[in-house]
């Protein structure tokens, strides 16, 4: 493992956020001249990881060498001194200066950067616009030319295909393999596994905030990787109630045809009916977040069409859709309760917003509305006078617990387990079941690839803003929908 | 790809995009000559006197607007820029009581580097303690208030020598004679903007910490990406605040002669009106100063305006609201989507 010809040799790295393991024990090592791959999913450290190598971020300990050198990358700065260049996932050019204006704040080349410019296609690209009158992908090409006109020795490329068009996806390739070709090094992360493929030479895949093995992609595959990704730890946990397979012949409560949100979400069409349980499955950033907001009334979507029963939907704002019953637990619970006030009057919230109510608020209307929903979750209320107090668990519950006291017929739940103890899963995972038993139709988006069979009867996979898959919740387990998840189709995951 | 082919610039369309990213500060300027002759058109005697007081009476505030202009570029606000304006007015005059010309200049000098130093203090503790810029710029205006009140109990003390003086409300032939004919009609007190602007500013413009400045106003993340050093810019911008606020105590200074620690409160949040009709954004990175310094002399010249129309001063505060609002969204209309 240890090699000390490593160009970039990762040893041991770690972070801890309080109790949360971002980062456990892991190591990486780049070789002189190739391209080598990160690769995890959600959640599995890799850009924590990026966030140590580009000076972001310190880690809580492990140490990063280059060229056999410990190097002490105290800031974005220091890792460009060390020879280290990256393309960041977020932005980092300042959107009201030009370009010329940014080149001479990052002390970049100006002539070397207008090289690699006209190398990446963007010949006719002015010095004097302002960025942010320019179009995504060319920012992200802006700050390639910016990297690589500093001549590190390692190329730090984080998710930069995500945002290009292909032909544009295709000049950076060209050019990583230029830089390979003239000795130096690049570490590719990205979630399309055909890229990495294609382009690799060898990977690195992170999980839990380890490093669990690094393969020549000549000789292993996808199929390795996606093993690997996966790892041995199965899901322990049983489904949570029988499920209902075939779904009901009854006519869908809810369905959207062609959704379309531009860059997004590309023409979704799905159903859902009363009873059902619908999982959305799909890696960060596919389109997911728009769906939900727009389902939501969060967001307008740009075209399409959503129907409650035979009611089409006009959703202007999420008052408009709590009113039509459709309901949102989000995914970040400080978003969607009052972290300083009560349970109780978290729960009550909504039916202000209602105006159900006209008139003084009593304690005992109060106490009369929540005790229903409070005991059927079963929420630990000992904390109960500043819900921020709670765990995330009972949170989640609260959040919850507030849409049963008002009633509502269809359920969007955006990832309701983040974070959540297993024992609080199964009880959260039942209640959904409940919940459609009692007719709700429920839309669900969990990150747990793994815990989609347990509690979903379909499941749709997004990809890119479009779904790619619709699969039986019996047979989505965590390889099949990881596979679909990742762009590649069933046909290619076979071979 | 199509969407990626951008034209080159050439002359014609570099002039263009110049006119659209100045398209607010030039209406800006429209606006200040609306007023100015509708000012004259109400006056019926109206002269060098009359622009001789209006510039005199300006130039305190429209300094400290620009002031107030370079924390908002930086992405923060300065709530003391006014009080901070009364200390170093008091200080000033403290000093200058029975100073020469020539000692009263080494004051000013002295005076503008305290504002940059107290200036820049105010940037370190917004990074020490990470409190907003909005809470520690509020809490050092009433320290910046109670200090003044400290250094002069009594309002109208100390002094200034009558050269100094001179400097701000004389005639730009009294300060250069050989400037003639011209000189004796414009007024002197434009000296000190012209200070401000080609000895401070422009020469800070040049340099990249400048474009720091907007960066981290601009956003953030991009900037400390970018390798900008987030606490000294902020400190900087801070520190040019101060600097630009005791030069609008020295001009306070000079036009009064004399000291009076209960001035500036009015001069903070019109200075925030005059920055945002001045088209700087009020959330950073995105102005300069010649909207603001226009815009300054039109809420100033506005208020002339109803004295002359023989409006009563209640009714003054509501006509400037008023037309700051309207401006603004007049203004904002016709900016969107564009630069």
């Amino acid at each position: 493992m240890l090699d000390t010809d490593n160009l970039l040799q990762v040893t041991g790295l770690r972070k801890h956020y309080g109790a949360v393991v971002a980062l456990e024990h892991a190591n990486l090592g780049v070789r002189p001249g190739e391209i080598h791959a990160l690769l995890g999913a959600n959640g599995a450290g890799k850009s924590t990881l990026v966030k140590m190598l580009t000076g972001v971020i310190r880690p809580d300990s492990g140490t990063i060498a280059v060229r056999g050198r410990e190097v002490r990358l105290t800031d974005p700065a220091a890792s460009q001194r060390a020879g280290l260049g990256a393309v960041f996932q977020d932005p980092a050019l300042a959107p009201d200066l030009t370009l010329a204006e940014n080149l001479r704040l990052t002390r970049a080349d100006p002539a070397a950067v207008r090289r690699w410019l006209d190398e990446l296609g963007l010949q006719a690209l002015d010095p004097g616009e302002i960025i942010a009158d320019l179009p995504l992908p060319t920012l992200r090409i802006i700050e390639l030319a910016r990297a690589l006109a500093r001549q590190p020795d390692l190329l730090i490329l984080d998710e930069i295909t995500a945002a290009l068009p292909s032909d544009l996806a295709e000049s950076v390739f060209r050019v990583m393999r230029q830089w390979r070709e003239a000795g130096r090094s690049v570490l590719f992360i990205s979630h399309r596994l055909g890229e990495v493929r294609a382009i690799c030479d060898r990977a690195t895949v992170l999980r839990d905030g380890r490093d669990v093995g690094t393969l020549l992609l000549a000789e292993g595959g996808e199929e390795r990787i996606v093993e690997l990704m996966l790892g041995a730890s199965r899901s322990e946990m049983q489904p949570a109630a029988a499920r209902h397979a075939d779904a009901r012949q009854t006519e869908p409560l809810f369905r959207c045809s062609k959704l379309r949100v531009t860059g997004r979400l590309h023409d979704v069409s799905f159903e859902v009916r009363p009873g059902e349980i619908l999982g959305v499955a799909a890696l960060e950033g596919q389109g997911q977040d728009a769906l939900f907001d727009c389902v939501a009334g969060v967001i307008r979507p740009d075209g399409g069409e959503m129907r409650l029963g035979n009611t089409p939907l006009a959703l202007r704002r999420p008052a408009d859709a709590i009113r039509a019953g459709i309901v949102l637990v989000p995914a970040d619970r400080v978003m969607a309760l009052l972290p300083q006030r009560s349970v109780r009057e978290n729960i009550v919230l909504p039916f202000f917003g209602r105006l159900r109510r006209w008139g003084r608020v009593t304690q005992r209307w109060e106490s009369q509305t929540v005790a229903g929903p409070i005991a059927r979750l079963a929420i630990d209320t000992r904390a109960q006078r500043q819900v921020r107090r709670l765990s995330g668990g009972n949170q989640q519950k609260v959040s919850v617990a507030r849409w049963l006291a008002t009633g509502f017929r269809v359920l969007l739940c955006f990832d309701p387990t983040r974070g959540i103890d297993v024992g609080t899963k199964r009880q959260i995972y039942a209640l959904l079941r409940e919940l459609a038993d009692q007719g709700a139709a429920i839309l669900l988006y969990t990150s747990e690839l793994a815990e989609v069979h347990l509690v979903c009867d379909r499941v749709l996979v997004l990809y890119e803003g479009q779904v790619v898959r619709e699969m039986k919740g019996a047979v989505a387990d965590e390889a099949a929908l990881l596979r679909a998840a990742h762009g590649l189709t069933a046909e290619e995951a076979a071979v | 790809m199509k969407a990626l082919q951008l034209p080159v610039a050439s002359g014609s369309v570099a002039r263009r995009r110049w006119l659209r990213r100045n398209a607010w500060p030039a209406l800006v300027y429209v606006l200040l000559a609306v007023i100015v002759l509708a000012q004259r058109i109400a006056h019926p005697n109206y002269g060098a006197f009359e622009i001789q007081s209006a510039v005199i009476g300006a130039m305190p505030f429209t300094l400290a607007t620009l002031g107030q202009t370079c924390a908002v570029l930086a992405g923060g606000i300065d709530l003391a820029v006014g009080t901070e304006l009364a200390l170093f007015n008091v200080i000033a005059a403290t000093l200058m009581a029975n100073a020469g010309f020539g000692e009263s200049l080494l004051i000013g000098l002295l005076v503008l580097v305290m504002g940059f130093v107290v200036g820049a203090l105010t940037g370190a503790v917004i990074n020490v303690t990470g409190v907003p810029d909005i809470i520690v710029t509020l809490a050092t205006s009433f320290v910046f208030a109670g200090v003044a009140l400290l250094i002069m109990p009594i309002a109208g003390s100390g002094g200034a020598p009558t050269e100094f003086g001179t400097l701000f409300t004389g005639e730009l032939s009294d300060v250069w004679p050989w400037t003639g004919a011209v000189g004796s009609v414009i007024p002197a007190g434009l000296l000190s903007l012209a200070f401000a602007l080609l000895v401070i500013w422009l020469p800070f413009r040049r340099s990249r910490a400048s474009l720091a400045l907007y960066a981290l106003g601009s956003n953030r993340t991009a900037a400390f990406l970018s390798g900008v050093s987030v606490n000294r810019t902020r400190i900087l911008a801070y520190g040019l605040t101060g600097t630009f606020a005791a030069l609008g105590g020295l001009a306070l200074t000079g036009t009064t002669g004399s000291g009076d620690p209960n001035i500036g409160i009015s001069y903070t949040l019109n200075s925030v009106a005059a920055v945002v009709l001045g088209g700087v954004s009020l959330t950073g990175g995105r102005g300069g100063m010649a909207g603001p310094i226009a815009a300054a002399f039109s809420l100033y010249g506005l208020l002339i305006l109803l004295q002359f129309l023989g409006i009563s001063v209640d009714y003054q505060y509501v006509v400037q609201g008023v037309t700051l609002v309207i401006v603004v969204l007049f203004l904002g209309r016709l900016w969107i989507g564009k630069r």
